[in-house]
């Protein structure tokens, strides 16, 4: 998966505020069980079961078996590489590059009927 | 640790060559968001100096870059190196690369910002996620 797969399934998981939820409860504990994580919500365990693949898939949780529980841990990787994005150097040439397009598009179109 | 940004506009490379390196063009976008440029000076040869100054709206703080522009290809390669005053973003100095190319549609522009500063920007980076994820999760906290 490259590096805007990656970030996509981030965000995707991020988008959800039950899967944020989740990842809050996780971020407190080191580790939780999975009805441990499902007892906050007014939603069915196959719900919860569904959440947790998402975030799974995104690389965020880890999840492991141990008889009849399974154990559920949040992964840092992944999110310290989405946060990447958040870099100021990241936000300072985004943003300006949008106001250098909205700016230059002007200048174009007005260069445009001046030669006409 | 260096960010590359790959930008597709609709405007022909003098133009955005214009802007990239006049105090007049450099003054119309300059800056994170859409918060005023206080301060726009540039010196565009090979030597030349350039300053600006912007107000960053998240934060409603100052902001003062400057630098040497190192090379100067018109309308296609400009080459500076990067300061921020005080060293509020990162301490050291760093290099930006800008190519344009010229594309159907107008300019393909390129930047290369380079010799970032590591560790500065992991500290932030983490500073950044653990407020954010303190605050989702106090949020979530009241919530409950």
């Amino acid at each position: 998966m490259n590096y805007q797969d990656r970030l996509d399934r981030v965000f995707g998981a991020l988008v959800d505020p039950t899967r944020r939820a989740i990842l809050a409860q996780l971020e407190r504990k080191d580790s939780a069980s999975v009805s441990e994580l499902a007892e906050p919500f007014a939603i069915t365990l196959p719900a919860v079961l569904k959440h947790l693949d998402v975030l799974a898939d995104a690389g965020l949780i880890t999840r492991a078996k141990s008889g009849r529980t399974v154990t559920v841990r949040l992964r840092a990787q992944p999110m310290r590489e989405a946060m990447a994005w958040f870099s100021p150097y990241q936000r300072f040439w985004a943003g300006s590059l949008d106001r250098l397009a909205a700016y230059t598009e002007r200048e174009e179109a007005q260069a445009r009927s001046r030669e006409r | 640790m260096s960010l590359t940004v790959v930008r597709r506009i609709k405007a022909r490379p003098s133009i955005v060559f214009q802007a990239l390196t006049t105090a007049e063009g450099m003054a119309q976008w300059w800056g994170p968001d859409d918060g005023p440029v206080l301060i726009a000076e540039a010196d565009p040869r090979r030597g030349g100096g350039f300053r600006v100054r912007f107000r960053r709206l998240e934060d409603a703080t100052e902001y003062e870059t400057n630098g040497e522009f190192l090379e100067v290809v018109q309308p296609e390669r400009i080459v500076m190196s990067w300061r921020w005053k005080d060293g509020l973003v990162d301490p050291g100095e760093s290099r930006v690369e800008i190519v344009l190319r010229p594309v159907p549609e107008g300019t393909e522009i390129t930047v290369t910002h380079s010799r970032l500063h590591d560790e500065e920007s992991r500290r932030r980076h983490e500073a950044g996620w653990m407020g954010a994820l303190d605050k989702l999760a106090a949020r979530f906290a009241e919530a409950a």
